[in-house]
């Protein structure tokens, strides 16, 4: 009888029962579009925290110190120690390789420019473009074109097999140099393919492959330094620690855990004889930008959460206020409260697992446009999101009938029954 | 409103314009009343959902203002070097700050390459501390100097200068400075290698003027870009440029950040809107006793119409007002909470939401209007 009553109740009210799960379903699916949103905006902002640029510096370990004026090397090429090329693919091997963007290595080499009659000093940098590294089965590519997206090519970049130079805007319009062009760099001629704007002390130096810079300072395999952009977790009191004053236990959290600090210690395990560090600049500052940009979409999550709980129970409470001439009907065919009510709540309940499903698949694929349009990639929906997705449209939709089945329940059938209710 | 006495005027100025209008305003009156509960519910869900509207709204203009302070704590967003690597004026960091007007900070910076007692070469800096320590807030300065010939050391540099942390001297061009460490500097990139002076002791010691101002600019990327050329327009013979790295990074997290924001906001109210249509709309329908009876005393069309319309405007208008206020609440407590400083109330957001509020208002009475208007009044109050 009441399975009957409930397949009824649906099949005859099919117009009504259809707006009343258009009300859960839009509710559940904005919820669940805003919850996968905030969910995934850390990572999402993180990635786009990296357009900053590298956040890790690695130098070889007995280095000795600097001497450079903005950007401009003054120290002698030879002078101090060097990394080797050979270990740069084991930075892919690292604990958190994944969270490892990209990597550049830098070669800066000061050359004399032009033939034996006019030379000028300037200074040449060796590095990655794009790369392809192989480390193990993988693959991957990476370069400055990676870790430095705010360099602009005018013209094109130079693979990083050839032969092929950019110069920076300043030194090319002190040279007259235009894409195409050729220049003599320590007396071998190059051609250059770009013009490189960075904003930055770039704009005043010649760019090539990291082999071409080796070859004109003769030291095959150098590297002076090596700019490693990673994703990290924000800093907090076990990521300042000394990993030396640390328990086991202690170290192995602090070890797995995407600290720059701890991405720091990992790769100058990998490479030998290296001395890593975070660029403050960049690491400490995106760990407050992104607690900032993720407080905010979770207290934004939270208002759109309480105005679909809200818009769902508005629409419940509509939909069986509209009853209660059932209710006394009902009643006065004997009917207990008990019997009324939990025939509202199971058709309740039926709507909220049918609304929430619509709703689910609809909040997917919503954030799945969102993240398309906004970020140009995939918001990943965790399949845990579901059964708490349901479970929340189940209770707002129960708790948003509760009082209007209270009231429904309580009607004298006589007056209900009359319309005066 | 109530009482006999509104009764007595209405009786004895029966014919007077008036009346009309008291009665109508009397019938709007006690319609609130009388169904209290349904009229509460209603008002709640208007108020609810203008109030999540004037925050979302809020919270999107003034986020932008919030998130920008935030990215100033990266430094620099634009540098003004010397041409050719020649010395600044003497006067330019008033020329600077005459242009930025308060809203930015300059910083002084001045390059040599000096030598240690054993040779070695290091490149000495100096600068204003005071403005350092607020524009580059990410430094790392174990302690910083406040005493005359004390300087600041980097990581990398405290080795080379005074490997026993003892005092130290540095010559250039023949002149000879002794200095002590009074701190070390940490911040990975290429500060580690330096050492650092109060701008005045460098100057008298090296001769050498500022060639690097760093400048922060707040505002928007026009509000930068006009800072900019301001600068160039009153130093020609300085290089301003943006620093791309910083400007660039900016204006991608923040782009990406607000349209997010506005997704969400776009969501939030389409759903607050829906959800007063619905409560709204099972209100009017429910009273179409109301409506059958008065159209069965002789009401016109437009007259029944116009009651419900102006229940359904007031009921928005009140319920925008009282929601503009929560939200302003909700907006600062979000300020305060994320962003440690108040969201800034925003009146111009007012008229958005009055005028929503109102809409959706209308819009859920004239549905349920223009079904009822096709039953007959009879055989809505004999409940069929």
């Amino acid at each position: 009888m009441f399975a009957r009553l409930l397949y009824e109740s649906f099949r005859r009210q099919k117009r009504r029962k259809l707006l009343a799960g258009a009300a859960i379903a839009l509710g559940v699916a904005v919820a669940t579009a805003m919850i996968a949103v905030a969910t995934d905006i850390g990572d999402k902002i993180n990635r786009e925290l990296r357009s900053y640029g590298a956040n890790l510096l690695v130098t070889p370990q007995e280095d000795t110190i600097d001497v450079e004026i903005g950007g401009i090397n003054l120290k002698p090429p030879s002078d101090g120690n060097f990394l080797n090329e050979a270990d740069l693919p084991k930075i892919k091997g690292t604990f958190w390789r994944n969270n490892i963007v990209g990597f550049s290595p830098m070669l800066p080499v000061n050359i004399s420019l032009g033939d034996a009659s006019d030379t000028k000093s300037a200074n040449l940098l060796g590095t990655y473009f794009s790369k392809k590294i192989t480390f193990g089965k993988e693959q991957a590519r990476t370069g400055v074109r990676t870790t430095h997206p705010w360099w602009r090519v005018q013209g094109s970049w130079p693979a990083d097999d050839s032969q092929d130079v950019l110069v920076g805007e300043h030194l090319a319009s002190r040279l007259g140099k235009q894409p195409g062009g050729r220049i003599e760099i320590a007396g071998q001629s190059h051609r250059v393919v770009g013009i490189l704007s960075t904003g930055g002390a770039e704009d005043d130096q010649i760019v090539a492959s990291l082999a071409v810079a080796q070859q004109v300072l003769g030291k095959p395999e150098a590297v002076r330094r090596i700019y490693v952009s990673a994703l990290t977790k924000p800093e907090d009191t076990l990521a300042r620690r000394d990993p030396k004053t640390m328990n086991p236990e202690l170290f192995d959290r602090w070890y797995c855990s995407p600290y720059v600090q701890s991405i720091a210690y990992q790769l100058q395990e990998a490479i030998p004889h290296s001395h890593a560090e975070q660029i403050r600049q960049v690491a400490q500052n995106e760990g407050t930008v992104l607690s900032r940009i993720k407080g905010l979409m979770l207290l934004v999550t939270l208002a759109a959460l309480f105005a679909s709980a809200l818009a769902v129970s508005a629409a419940m409470a509509t939909a069986i206020f509209e009853r209660r001439q059932e209710v006394g009907l009902m009643k006065a065919l004997g009917a207990g409260n008990f019997a009324v009510a939990a025939l509202f709540f199971a058709e309740s309940a039926l709507l909220a697992i049918f609304g929430g499903v619509a709703g689910f698949f609809a909040g997917s694929l919503l954030a799945h446009r969102i993240g398309r349009s906004i970020f140009d990639s995939q918001i990943t929906i965790q399949p845990v999101l579901f059964p708490v997705i349901l479970a929340i449209a189940v209770i707002v939709t129960f708790g948003g009938s509760a009082a209007a089945i209270r009231r429904a329940v309580q009607f004298d059938p006589v007056f209900a029954l009359r319309g005066d209710a | 409103m109530s009482g006999s006495q509104p009764i007595q005027q209405g009786v004895s100025a029966r014919r007077a314009g008036s009346a009309h209008t008291s009665m109508f305003l009397r019938m709007l009156w006690r319609a609130a009343v009388l169904r209290r509960g349904r009229a509460a519910s209603a008002l709640l869900a208007m108020v609810v959902a203008a109030a999540v509207a004037t925050a979302m709204m809020n919270l999107y203009v003034d986020v932008q203002a919030k998130l920008r302070k935030e990215f100033r704590s990266y430094g620099a967003n634009v540098v003004v070097v010397g041409k050719d690597g020649t010395s600044l004026p003497a006067d330019i960091l008033n020329k600077i700050e005459a242009a930025l007007g308060g809203r930015g900070l300059a910083v002084p910076f001045a390059y040599v390459v000096a030598r240690t007692a054993h040779g070695q070469s290091v490149v000495v800096a100096g600068t204003d501390f005071e403005r350092v320590q607020k524009l580059d807030g990410w430094w790392s300065v174990s302690a910083w100097p406040s005493g005359p010939r004390e300087a600041l050391v980097g990581r990398r540099a405290l080795p080379a200068v005074s490997p026993d942390g003892k005092g130290f001297e540095l010559s250039f061009q023949g002149h000879t400075i002794r200095l002590t460490p009074a701190g070390t500097l940490e911040t990975g990139a290429a500060e580690d290698s330096r050492v650092y002076l109060p701008m005045a002791e460098f100057v008298a010691w090296s001769g050498v003027h500022p060639s690097t101002v760093e400048v922060a600019a707040n505002g928007s990327s026009e509000e930068v870009n006009s800072v900019i050329g301001q600068l160039a327009g009153a130093m020609p013979t300085a290089d301003v440029r943006p620093v791309r790295q910083i400007v660039e990074g900016e204006a991608r997290v923040l782009g990406k950040t607000r349209s997010t924001l506005y997704a969400a906001a776009v969501l939030i109210v389409l759903t607050a809107a829906l959800c007063v249509l619905a409560t709204l709309t099972g209100w009017v329908f429910d009273r179409r006793r109301d409506f059958a009876i008065m159209k069965a005393l002789g009401a016109s069309e437009r007259l029944v119409s116009g009651f419900f319309a102006a229940e359904a405007a007031a009921l928005g208008a009140v319920g925008a007002l009282l929601g503009f206020v929560i939200g302003i609440g909700i907006a600062a407590w979000i300020g305060r909470v994320n962003f440690n400083a108040p969201v800034v109330p925003r009146l111009s957001v007012l008229p958005f939401v009055l005028a929503g509020s109102m809409a959706v208002a209308l819009l859920s009475a004239i549905v349920p209007m223009s079904l009822l208007r096709r039953v007959q009044p009879a055989v809505i109050l004999k409940g069929e």
